[in-house]
């Protein structure tokens, strides 16, 4: 096979201006979100149809072209970087919401469907889509479903797959497949397949249209701002909320130093006294929101929090959640650089866990903001650093690996949404037996014979530049790859 | 003769030792745990107790063997619950068992079935390996997620052998209003009316096997709140449908009970789940009535239940409507009726984690 009868092929399927090759076409999708990481694909694709899709990846399986799936590129695992000489699959414009029905309380959407806009569509009936990951104005459903994206809003009603009721998808190896319903117990006769598919990080094939669930926008939200002069005690705090059987909808933390960045960007009023700033939001019914709000508040004072601040209204909530969304990039405006982790602790041990955050922060001499899901105990530090000084880098990278081993050993996980995907791939082992990552492998080979789906990602080998602890990677040496 | 390992080395060395197992828990979903062909029983009830119980982290892990009972009384001292609601507590139901058949209840309205909650698990696959996935804690994106692929797999792909779950705070008070309705289309407005508004409920049931259709609806929250969102519910679709009569019943722990024990199908022989859309409930029930059975519709109609005594024109009734049930008490052969999806990966699945077929066919 030669490239020149790949390209003869690719034509046959689409038309010419939806396939990509010049360099500076391909400059946009050359990394996503995880920018340290570059590598220039043969190909883009643009489909519009579904056949498009289906009749692309039987091209590649047939000539052994690896393909990588792509929504908007926000993956901060590198799940969507594309493979050296690969295509890649761009699915935007499959961004049709094909049937919405209020009544059953459904939606069915196209992979290429932005993530807010399905909550757009079912508001005027009352619902909303609720998995809302803090990219959510431009990530795509296809790739929450390839990574099970979560969110500050997952603690009461779960992740991605807690949301996917049936999926129609083209599997690696071309067989078109079906599984799910637009029932509400609809996956989980005969295995659930649904369950397995979100959140296999496109090794699978690449789902073609979605079922998602709606829920009724709730009545009314009561959002509760509370500063602690110590991380550790709004850690605390949030052990004593779930505990005294409060079920809140979304529970966050913010150090000072995330505060100080989303106050200059946001202006969103946070108190910047705070060392640590807890954000606890309930929702539902009028009647037992107000009644859940009482019991929250008394367990609020009795945490130690010296000062609480309720929001008095929409807007005032809206802008809460704008600082708290808009965190990571209002850190990117007081450090050139930092990278993210998103390990996850028993929620009993995060005050343990920021303890040694803290601590390893010292030790490194870098600094790490913490911004996180505290009620499902999802950490995120973003440890900053200056990629132009030497080795600076490699310390940032040496200090998360340190953080996810302190997860791991508190029973943890390595990561709670984003995925494994490139980066977190040699850290797998960490977390499960060779029986383990083999029994996966031959699953992912079951659907994907020639592992052409993603190849790289989630697994410890294969072709895909690894993020190592330590110095270059081998294809870093070579110029095969390189990082910003 | 039963086969009863009590560890996991004995049962791998059971799966290795065996052409032709039938997986079995508590034995209560008869259709699912009786031999219908030459196949050993592999009994999973020695393998049980509860592993670790954190109550402030709202998670445990526990044994497959486990019954469903020494779950739910250990959750209850501290004020938790199972929210999916599993079925056959009573009965003697396991958790493995209610995670390889799926059997979430009435309570999975509202905030979700057994793949919603399972976390993690340790399972003994066809060819005696001891694998897991998932994780501890409530969030985890690492590795594929087989722990959603366990629930409904009915034991054929391998033995379950520890699971971990997230649990919920239990609302404190619960109170069930009961709606008549003259038909069935009149008690599907309401029901639609109620999907679309805020109202926030536990339970949303349709029986049909009464002179009348009848709803039933559970809240459940804080005792300060509740009678006033039950009165609230009862303005409402007493406004939005047209209801015959409206009861509250203020002290029903029995009444739900007696539905978790499945009481109301005790005099047929059969019992078929049959997951539905709720616009497909008029159709699956005009066409049911033609066939000596009785329903119930949990979940808002999103679950059809089948008591049945002769289930044989099943099949074809639900193939024309292309829904598939799963036969849970009654005749041990075939426990999928109706159109199976997906039928090609689950046999790739199976190639992967049973190919000798210990575990049965699909």
């Amino acid at each position: 096979m030669t490239a020149q009868q790949f390209f003869s092929r690719l034509k046959k399927i689409f038309p010419e201006k939806q396939i990509l090759t010049q360099d500076v076409q391909l400059l946009p999708y050359e990394s996503d979100a995880l920018t340290a990481f570059k590598t220039k694909p043969r190909a883009v694709v643009l489909p519009e149809t579904e056949q498009e899709v289906i009749d692309a990846v039987r091209l590649c399986y047939e000539m052994d072209v690896p393909f990588v799936a792509r929504g908007s590129g926000t993956s901060l695992s590198g799940g969507s970087l594309p493979i050296k000489d690969g295509l890649v699959i761009a699915l935007n414009r499959l961004n049709k919401i094909v049937k919405l029905d209020p009544q059953q309380r459904i939606a069915v959407v196209q992979p290429g469907v932005v993530n807010l806009h399905i909550t757009h569509a079912a508001q005027v009936h009352g619902l909303y889509y609720a998995p809302d990951p803090s990219s959510q104005l431009i990530c795509t459903i296809g790739g929450n479903i390839a990574f099970n994206s979560g969110g500050a809003h997952c603690l009461k009603y779960g992740m991605t797959s807690n949301h996917v009721l049936g999926i129609r998808a083209v599997l690696a190896d071309g067989t078109v497949a079906e599984f799910g319903s637009e029932s509400l117990d609809g996956v989980g006769v005969g295995a659930d397949l649904v369950g397995l598919f979100v959140g296999s990080e496109g090794l699978f094939g690449i789902a073609l249209e979605i079922i998602v669930r709606l829920l009724p926008k709730p009545e009314k939200y009561r959002t509760v701002l509370a500063a602690y002069d110590n991380l550790g005690k709004a850690g605390d705090a949030v052990g004593q909320v779930v505990a005294s059987g409060l079920l809140p909808s979304a529970m966050e933390i913010m150090d000072n130093l995330a505060i100080q960045a989303a106050e200059a960007s946001v202006n969103a009023g946070y108190p910047q006294d705070a060392q640590g700033l807890l954000i606890v939001e309930l929702e539902g019914e009028s009647e037992q929101v107000e009644s859940e709000f009482e019991h929250l508040e008394q367990v609020i004072r009795a945490s130690g929090a010296h000062e609480i601040r309720v929001a008095q209204s929409d807007e005032e909530r809206t802008l809460i959640w704008k600082g708290r969304k808009g965190a990571f990039s209002a850190v990117g405006r007081i450090s050139p650089d930092y990278v993210v982790q998103d390990g996850v602790v028993p929620r009993s041990y995060l005050g343990e866990a920021l303890t040694e955050i803290s601590r390893l922060s010292k030790a490194y001499d870098l600094r790490v903001a913490n911004v996180f899901h505290a009620g499902d105990g999802n950490l995120h530090p973003l440890i900053l650093y200056d990629g132009k000084q030497s080795g600076a880098l490699e310390k940032a990278e040496a200090l998360a690996g340190e953080i996810l081993q302190l997860c791991i050993s508190l029973g943890g996980s390595i990561t709670g949404e984003h995925g494994v995907g490139m980066e977190k791939r040699d850290y797998m082992g960490a977390m499960f037996s060779e029986v383990d990552l083999e029994v996966m492998q031959e699953i992912r080979r079951a659907f994907d014979p020639k592992e052409i789906a993603n190849r790289g990602k989630m697994f410890p080998s294969g072709e895909a530049p690894a993020l190592k602890l330590h110095g270059m990677h081998p294809l870093e040496k070579k110029g095969v790859i390189s990082r910003e | 003769m039963n086969l009863q390992p009590t560890n996991t080395e004995e049962l791998q060395a059971v799966i290795l030792e065996n052409k032709s197992l039938l997986l079995r828990g508590g034995g209560t979903k008869t259709a699912l745990s009786t031999v219908a062909n030459e196949s050993m029983i592999l009994d999973m009830g020695k393998i049980n107790g509860i592993i670790e119980y954190e109550p402030s982290e709202y998670t445990f892990t526990a044994y497959a063997g486990t019954p469903l009972r020494t779950i739910v009384a250990a959750l209850a001292e501290h004020g938790q619950y199972l929210p999916f609601d599993p079925l056959l507590v009573e009965k003697g139901a396991t958790i493995g068992g209610t995670v390889a058949a799926n059997t979430s209840g009435s309570g999975r309205w509202r905030y979700g079935g057994v793949r919603d909650f399972i976390l993690g698990i340790r399972f003994v696959d066809g060819q005696g390996r001891s694998v897991r996935s998932g994780g501890k804690v409530v969030k985890n994106a690492a590795g594929f997620d087989l722990s959603k692929f366990f629930v409904g797999s009915i034991g054929r792909f391998g033995a379950l052998v520890e699971m971990t779950f997230k649990v919920f705070p239990q609302p404190r008070h619960y109170m069930t209003l009961q709606m008549t309705y003259a038909i069935l289309a009149n008690a599907m407005q309401a029901i639609f009316a109620l999907t679309t508004s805020p109202l926030e409920t536990d339970a949303v049931d349709i029986e049909t096997y009464r002179d009348e259709i009848v709803v039933l609806i559970r809240l459940g929250g804080l005792e300060t709140a509740l009678a006033g969102r039950v009165e609230r519910l009862k303005n409402f679709l007493s406004q939005n449908s047209p209801v015959e009569a409206i009861e509250i019943i203020e002290d029903d722990l029995q009444l739900w009970q007696s539905v978790n024990h499945l009481e109301w199908a005790s005099d047929y022989s059969s019992f078929i789940k049959v997951p539905i859309a709720p616009r497909q409930v008029e159709d699956l029930e005009m066409k049911l009535q033609l066939i000596q059975s009785k329903r119930r519709y949990s979940a808002a109609g999103n679950i059809a239940w089948l008591a049945i005594n002769d289930d044989s024109q099943i099949a074809a009734l639900l193939n024309d409507l292309q829904l598939v049930g799963l036969r849970i008490l009654g005749p041990a052969d075939s426990p999928f009726i109706g159109q199976l999806k997906g039928r090609d990966m689950l046999q790739r699945m199976k190639q992967v984690l049973d190919p000798h077929n210990i575990f049965g066919d699909i």
